[in-house]
């Protein structure tokens, strides 16, 4: 903990660097839109279940 | 589809402002570090549940001047979402305080308020379930909701003002430039705001157009 809180202090800006160096936040860019889009995708799935039930329905009625 | 454009738009903002959120550079500042990206999400939540609440009041006010039950339901609806925004918005503030400020809950003044703000939005969507009579249901809870509203309002944007916070903006100062929000910031954080805002809507009109077929099928 002490050595993780040392860490925080002095190697804040070289943390932030490499973080960029490593080139590997663009892994969690790509986890994080993938998550994005199949939540956003499974949005406009519901709906268009939801129009076919209102159409049901509509015709019932 | 063309109808629909406002919800493609705010799945692109969303998309853009995510991938902006993260590899745009942002100022260095103590303290803060990467985290103020924080910013591109944990912020528009709050924008998210304010706009859903103010859909909600809007309609709890035509509800009381039309006696049309579709403004109930379109009124409780937007709170549903609307608190869903503001339970993630508390639960990223305090996952950003533990890191910054040093304690997830560390009960500063925006803090308290914002739960105190939430509690008043359990409390409406509590009183609603405890009335059967479905008229006088939906009346009790449009008055509540037009009280509530304002309520809301002054927890999260005058008392945190009269008090110190933690929160930038806070303690006297009013506005974002506590962030020195750049013009590269604001490039992420605006659509952020506006992408979040559409998406929350967009759910609510999807749980309302679910509640009023469930409606029409139990009639």
């Amino acid at each position: 903990m002490l050595a993780l809180q040392s860490f925080a202090q002095n190697g804040a800006a070289s943390f932030t660097e490499s973080i960029y160096a490593s080139g590997k936040i663009y892994v969690v860019v790509a986890c994080i839109v993938l998550i994005l889009f199949g939540l956003l995708i499974f949005l406009f799935s519901i709906e268009k279940r939801l129009k076919k039930l209102e159409e049901k329905s509509r015709h019932k009625n | 589809m063309y109808k629909n454009w406002w919800k493609v738009l705010g799945a692109l903002l969303v998309t853009y402002s995510t991938i902006a959120g993260f590899l745009n550079s942002v100022p260095q500042k103590p303290i803060l570090y990467e985290s103020i990206r924080n910013l591109y999400f944990h912020v528009p939540m709050w924008f998210g549940m304010i706009v859903l609440f103010s859909v909600s009041v809007y309609h709890s006010i035509r509800f009381l001047g039309s006696n049309n039950p579709d403004h109930d339901i379109k009124a409780v609806e937007s709170v549903n979402v609307g608190v869903v925004y503001g339970i993630l918005g508390i639960v990223t503030g305090a996952i950003w305080a533990k890191f910054t400020w040093g304690q997830a809950w560390s009960f500063d003044v925006k803090q308290n308020f914002a739960a105190i703000a939430l509690l008043l939005y359990f409390a409406y969507l509590v009183l609603r379930n405890a009335i059967d009579e479905e008229q006088k249901r939906a009346k009790i809870a449009a008055i509540y909701n037009i009280f509530a509203f304002p309520m809301m309002v002054v927890l999260l944007f005058v008392l945190p003002r009269l008090a110190d916070s933690l929160h930038p903006g806070n303690g006297g100062n009013p506005g974002f430039n506590a962030y020195d929000l750049d013009s590269r910031m604001r490039a992420v954080f605006y659509p952020a705001c506006l992408g979040w805002i559409l998406i929350g809507y967009w759910i609510y009109t999807i749980l309302y157009r679910v509640r009023s077929l469930e409606k029409k099928n139990t009639l």
